[in-house]
């Protein structure tokens, strides 16, 4: 298992995702002898997990099932532990199309955070690609670094524990994309720009703030970047459901014989509808998305 | 300057062949560079000749003749002075007799070679009303009249970015009205990745075959399911990849999945001739030029004469060539033969990494027949302009089983003008891009009988002894 490439059986050592039914998941670290505790039993790693199919379904000791997945970066993204606001799959979806992220791309990014941004882009960039990721908070960057290192994709990714407005990425002249997801994006666009390719790059800043954007669109427009473009992107879900539709009872038809006036016509009392409901309540606003490219210099 | 990317400069070059994508403000355009050849692009015609040789990402513009030209200096935006402005529109009246310039005046600037920059003045001049706008309605005057008349091109690599907006601005029709944003969820949901196998089974020119093994890398391996005669490849051609990512690339006709799933598929040299489309002109090809040797044939036996050399040479020289051409035949059959197989190799083993279904096909019976290559524990992606055909696969896949998180998604996007005092969502919106039935392959059998036996006795014990629970 890794997170940038697929395996087909369960070994020791792995990161798994139980999925135990609608919306409801959990990460495991797959260690011979271990045991895990969910609603429907207990998972006992050494026969229920290793030596298994990826996909396949596990009986608890309760009697309940649950399957055991693959972990990709999306599955990632929505069962990491918060350690930070996290970005989620529609905007890091976006991101990674903007930022032409693809093997072999360099890419620089601050803040490290939670790191759910992180492991999409070393999916997309591996195997001959590397991230650069900065994180300001201490405790942050070590759990990131561990984190990648159990993931089997510690390779691809350098983590530096420093501030990318005062220190920069550590390295210059060779990312092809530049991510920011910092509180002042503006302080860091001097930084960004020198860690580019002298032949030019793309560069992203995601501000949850307008106030921000527009500072960080006035600090772009002096560095010289050019095509900068703001948007937003939610995700609308839609719930696919059956509804019954009762039909009322308009009365007999004038001039029908008795015949059918009579008889009521159960089969006809209600109709069953398929069609897909929004949820009562969506994700309104994450942050804006600002794309700009650094021209060759 | 040390750099460590002088290597990359060769691929930074425009070179003959190369796919390129012309940008000029919004709009882009995708060609193929080639020698001599005029290329229309926003209502100016030109040839890119010039261009080979120059980096990706440089400006030209476009003189007199059609020749590019490498555009000078960078050039700063606000360049152009305006230091009266007035305060409101309270007094600017619009009758049309603002700008003094008339339209053949404006054509006889153009012709006298003035660049765009200087036309823009010269209208700025010649309006009676500029210096009573405001500022912010100067800059917007300003910024419209330079977007018409300067014409600068940029040339620039292609990208699944570029290229999605491309498509999406100028045909939206030939890919389905999958708008960009689409594609990236298609791509990120399905965890495309290098080194994995992956089936595509699209009906958009191309695009989203190309943006997956953009994505892919040139490792791994992509089979292109096609519905017809043959894959349409047009759009990824216009991502001008390299060579080695062709061989990554499959194709398989749907009308020989149910054979392959039965284990019937046929691919012997029999079947190969059934499937090539030209094997009956072949044929016909060579019974004509059999007839036509016969005919000749029959000329000098009817004269009843001892064979013309000159006339036994002509035969010969025909011999060979039918022989070449039937060759040559029989080379192509045995090269779509060994593809098919080989595709067929990759598909067998029902162990794929991904599935991605755009097109305008019904998506239904396409997702429930291909989902059975897939192996289990991934991601599957089906686009669908509308709702309702999306509706039908996720109720079906409920009743079947074989797949979890089922998610029935659209994205919406909008797009911002950021300026000092001025920010606010464009004006125009996208109304809709599609939509996207997500989910994850699972094991469609039910769990190991196995391993329930082995859990039930010990776990009483086991229980109280070690509860090593991991997170």
């Amino acid at each position: 298992m890794s997170f940038v490439e697929y395996s087909e059986i369960i070994q020791e050592g792995d990161v798994v995702i139980i999925f135990l039914g609608h919306e409801s998941m959990m990460p495991i670290k797959v260690q011979s002898g271990a045991q895990t505790q969910t609603r429907y039993g207990v998972i006992r790693h050494s026969s229920d997990l290793i030596g298994q199919r990826f996909g396949s379904k596990v009986t608890c000791s309760k009697g309940g099932w649950v399957y055991v997945l693959h972990p990709t970066p999306e599955l990632w993204t929505v069962n990491l532990p918060h350690r930070t606001q996290i970005l989620y799959t529609t905007d890091i979806a976006n991101i990674t199309l903007m930022l032409e992220l693809k093997p072999g791309s360099v890419v620089c990014e601050s803040g490290t955070g939670s790191g759910s941004l992180s492991h999409s882009i070393l999916r997309t960039i591996a195997p001959t690609g590397h991230l650069h990721t900065v994180e300001f908070h201490a405790q942050r960057a070590e759990k990131a670094m561990q984190e990648f290192k159990e993931h089997k994709v510690s390779h691809l990714v350098t983590v530096r524990n420093q501030d990318v407005c005062k220190d920069g990425f550590g390295i210059t002249g060779i990312a092809d994309a530049v991510f920011l997801d910092i509180p002042s994006p503006w302080e860091a666009i001097t930084h960004a720009k020198s860690a580019m390719k002298r032949k030019g790059g793309r560069l992203c800043s995601f501000s949850p703030c307008i106030e921000q954007v527009q500072r960080t669109c006035e600090a772009l427009l002096d560095h010289g970047f050019e095509e900068i473009c703001t948007l937003e992107v939610l995700l609308r879900v839609h719930d696919v459901r059956a509804v019954n539709l009762p039909l009322p009872d308009f009365g007999p038809e004038e001039g029908s014989d008795d015949r059918q006036a009579e008889v009521p016509n159960t089969g006809n009392t209600s109709v069953i509808c398929r069609t897909a409901i929004p949820p009562r309540e969506m994700a309104g606003h994450t942050g804006y998305l600002t794309f700009a490219t650094k021209p060759r210099d | 300057m040390a750099e460590c990317e002088n290597d990359s400069d060769v691929e930074s070059r425009i070179s003959y062949r190369d796919y390129v994508v012309l940008k000029r403000g919004d709009v882009f355009k995708s060609v193929q560079v080639e020698n001599k050849k005029k290329v229309v692009f926003e209502k100016q015609w030109f040839f890119l000749d010039n261009a080979v040789g120059q980096l990706f990402g440089t400006r030209f513009e476009i003189e007199a003749g059609g020749s590019l030209k490498l555009k000078a200096a960078k050039h700063s935006g606000d360049s152009l002075d305006s230091k009266e402005a007035g305060q409101d529109n309270r007094h600017i009246v619009d009758d049309g007799s603002s700008q003094k310039l008339t339209r053949d005046d404006i054509e006889t600037l153009k012709e006298q070679g003035l660049k765009g920059q200087e036309i823009v003045q010269q209208l700025i001049d010649n309006s009676t009303t500029f210096k009573g706008k405001t500022e912010f309605a100067q800059e917007k005057y300003i910024k419209k009249k330079k977007k018409k008349y300067e014409s600068d091109i940029s040339i620039l690599k292609p990208s699944t970015r570029l290229l999605a907006m491309m498509y999406h601005g100028r045909e939206p029709g030939k890919i389905c009205h999958l708008r960009y944003d689409t594609l990236a969820q298609i791509l990120t949901l399905g965890n495309i990745h290098a080194g994995s196998k992956i089936l595509v089974f699209e009906t958009c020119a191309g695009l989203v075959l190309g943006s997956v093994m953009e994505r892919m890398g040139g490792f791994g391996s992509v089979i292109q399911m096609y519905p017809g005669g043959g894959p349409t490849r047009a759009g990824m051609e216009s991502f001008g990849f390299p060579s080695h990512f062709h061989e990554t690339l499959h194709e398989f006709p749907l009308c020989k999945v149910n054979a392959l799933l039965a284990g019937t598929l046929d691919l012997s040299e029999k079947d190969a001739d059934s499937e090539v489309s030209g094997s009956g002109n072949g044929q016909s090809e060579s019974t004509q030029e059999t007839s036509a040797v016969s005919e000749k044939n029959s000329e000098p036996q009817s004269m009843e004469v001892s064979i013309d050399p000159q006339e036994e040479m002509r035969r010969v020289e025909r011999e060979r060539l039918r022989e070449k051409k039937a060759q040559e035949k029989k080379v192509k059959m045995e090269e779509k033969r060994k593809k098919l197989a080989s595709a067929a190799a990759l598909l067998e083993g029902r162990n794929a990494d991904g599935l991605v279904i755009a097109s305008r096909f019904h998506p239904c019976p396409v997702l429930m027949c291909l989902l059975k290559f897939i192996a289990p524990s991934r991601p599957f992606v089906v686009y669908c302009q509308y709702r309702e055909p999306l509706i039908e696969c996720y109720t079906k896949l409920r009743e079947q089983g074989g797949a979890i998180s089922l998610r029935l998604t659209d994205s919406w996007l909008r797009h911002y003008q950021v300026l000092p005092n001025r920010t606010h969502p464009v004006l125009l919106m996208s109304g809709g891009g599609g939509y996207l039935l997500s989910g994850t392959t699972v094991a469609a059998d039910a769990a190991k009988a196995r391993n329930q036996h082995k859990s039930e006795e010990p776990v009483a014990k086991r229980l109280k002894l070690d509860e090593i629970s991991s997170a």
